[in-house]
């Protein structure tokens, strides 16, 4: 039977990088894995910002969400280590513990429904290394990324928590490197590769210039490693590098110009995929030296 | 900073805080992971690994020694407890299991709840009351989606106002949007 998920398309995704969204469906519809439309979900909301707030508001809205995909009878899949951190932990939270399971069903019942805990929540390169294989890819691979200098980005909600997530160790994953590497480019080290990218938390929304110093540190340790582009698999940090960059040189007078593709739209091009319909040309940073690099 | 401004005056702690923050995260989070803080000895791994610390004045240790001190206005006033960006990197390297991004989101509630919360904070928060979305669509990204063969409108609250309406009863039952100012009107 063909795989399907409930596809969680959070706010950034849909809203301001569609092109991911775009490569996302094509990749998984070339691998026979159906994504199902979340019908009125809504913001995840945000783990930092929303959980900085009031995390009681956060883990209901959250709850509301996982209700929609439990309805499916499907695993939730991401895009967003935001929507991923968010959703997985509220799901471990309510499986784990009754009494605040029965608190936040007490108040879903105004809105009939109901946390049940039947479902998993799972983020798009898990769904890559597991259902679509990497071999699989490797095997179908029509255009040479090699010499293609990626500079990979894991952003951070993927892994940590660890006793939450249960993935790799934090401080040294490899998955996003063995998915980068699949498609024949490589995956280069550079310093501090497993900082934050300074997005996260409210940072952003609340003290820009904090935020964007973060992100700009970190594009300068990629582009003196010789980086041609930074890849990452959550869509919000993707917004912080590409915007961010284009803020940096506003704000700071800093000019970096280091392209931002999404870990699908990486692969889609490996896969043969043109630039264009992965919505690369929307990007702040242009993508043009890049695609240079590979032949295009 | 001068010497008396060094010295801790009791008559200004409060030493219930440490308890108000364990109770505050106790139902979401359990008694024991909130206990963590009461574990901290001060060693500054969390300090050493943070992003923020790296370029402002906030220092993850410092939050958890006031806190532990009962240093409660202090603590929620600071401007720097909004520089965490919830990376987690502290939380993984504490040697004592101090579960500080946790303890950190605690406090934050507690003060946002005490009127300290950022006016950029209360607008973004206005934004999912209003859209469901804290990024909604623009008419911008509504054209790229058309263009890239995606829906106009993304399958989410944005095309469901049903939808909508049940997020917002949720938020006015748990009066989030009294919190952050929001009004009906938009
Ligand atoms: S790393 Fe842990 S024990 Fe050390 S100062 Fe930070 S919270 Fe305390
Ligand atoms: S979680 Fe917050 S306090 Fe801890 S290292 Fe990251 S930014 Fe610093």
């Amino acid at each position: 039977m063909a795989k399907k998920y409930a596809f969680f398309l959070g706010c950034i995704m849909p809203n301001r990088y569609p092109g991911v969204e775009a490569s996302t469906r094509y990749l998984m519809t070339r691998y026979g894995i159906e994504l199902l439309d979340m019908k009125g979900a809504s913001c995840c909301p945000a783990p930092g910002v929303f959980g900085s707030f009031d995390l009681y508001t956060w883990i209901v809205i959250a709850a509301r969400n996982l209700c929609i995909a439990e309805s499916l009878g499907a695993d939730i899949v991401t895009c967003c280590n935001g929507c991923y951190g968010s959703l997985q932990e509220a799901n471990h939270l309510l499986k784990e513990n009754k009494e605040l399971r029965e608190w936040v069903n007490e108040i879903l019942k105004n809105i009939d429904k109901e946390f049940k805990g039947t479902i998993e929540v799972k983020h798009v390169i898990e769904v890559i290394e597991h259902d679509i294989g990497l071999n699989r890819i490797r095997s179908e691979i029509e255009r040479d990324l090699s010499g293609l200098k990626v500079a990979a980005h894991y952003g951070c909600h993927f892994l940590k928590p660890r006793e939450v997530r249960r993935h790799e160790h934090p401080e040294r994953p490899t998955i996003l490197d063995r998915i980068i590497e699949t498609t024949n480019a490589i995956s280069i080290d550079y310093r501090d590769k497993l900082m934050c990218c300074g997005a996260g938390g409210g940072v952003r929304a609340g003290s820009i210039d904090v935020s964007l110093d973060m992100t700009r540190e970190k594009v300068q340790n990629m582009m003196r490693a010789g980086a041609d582009c930074l890849t990452t698999p959550c869509v919000f940090c993707h917004l912080q590098f590409d915007r961010g960059q284009k803020e940096i040189e506003d704000r700071m007078g800093v000019k970096l110009g280091l392209p931002v593709v999404f870990i699908t739209q990486l692969i889609m091009l490996a896969l043969g995929a043109s630039p264009h319909v992965l919505g690369l040309q929307y990007n702040i940073i242009p993508v043009r030296p890049l695609l240079r690099k590979i032949g295009l | 900073m001068s010497a008396s401004e060094q010295v801790i005056q009791l008559e200004k702690t409060d030493p219930k805080f440490v308890e108000e923050i364990i109770e505050y995260g106790s139902k979401i989070f359990g008694r024991e992971h909130m206990e963590t803080i009461t574990a901290c000895f001060q060693c500054g791994t969390c300090s050493g690994s943070c992003p923020s610390g790296r370029r402002t004045a906030y220092r993850t240790r410092l939050v958890m020694r006031k806190a532990l001190l009962g240093l409660k206005d202090e603590v929620l006033s600071s401007e720097e407890l909004w520089y965490c960006t919830t990376c987690y990197t502290c939380y993984e390297r504490c040697p004592r299991g101090v579960r500080t991004t946790d303890i950190i989101r605690v406090i934050r509630n507690i003060a946002a709840k005490s009127g300290r919360m950022k006016e950029q904070h209360k607008r973004v928060a206005r934004l999912l009351i209003r859209f469901g979305h804290a990024v909604p669509i623009t008419d911008e990204f509504k054209e790229i989606r058309k263009a890239l063969g995606l829906s106009e409108l993304p399958p989410t609250v944005h095309s469901y106002p049903e939808a909508l309406d049940e997020v917002r009863k949720l938020i006015k039952i748990m009066k989030f949007d009294q919190m952050v100012g929001y009004q009906e009107s938009g």
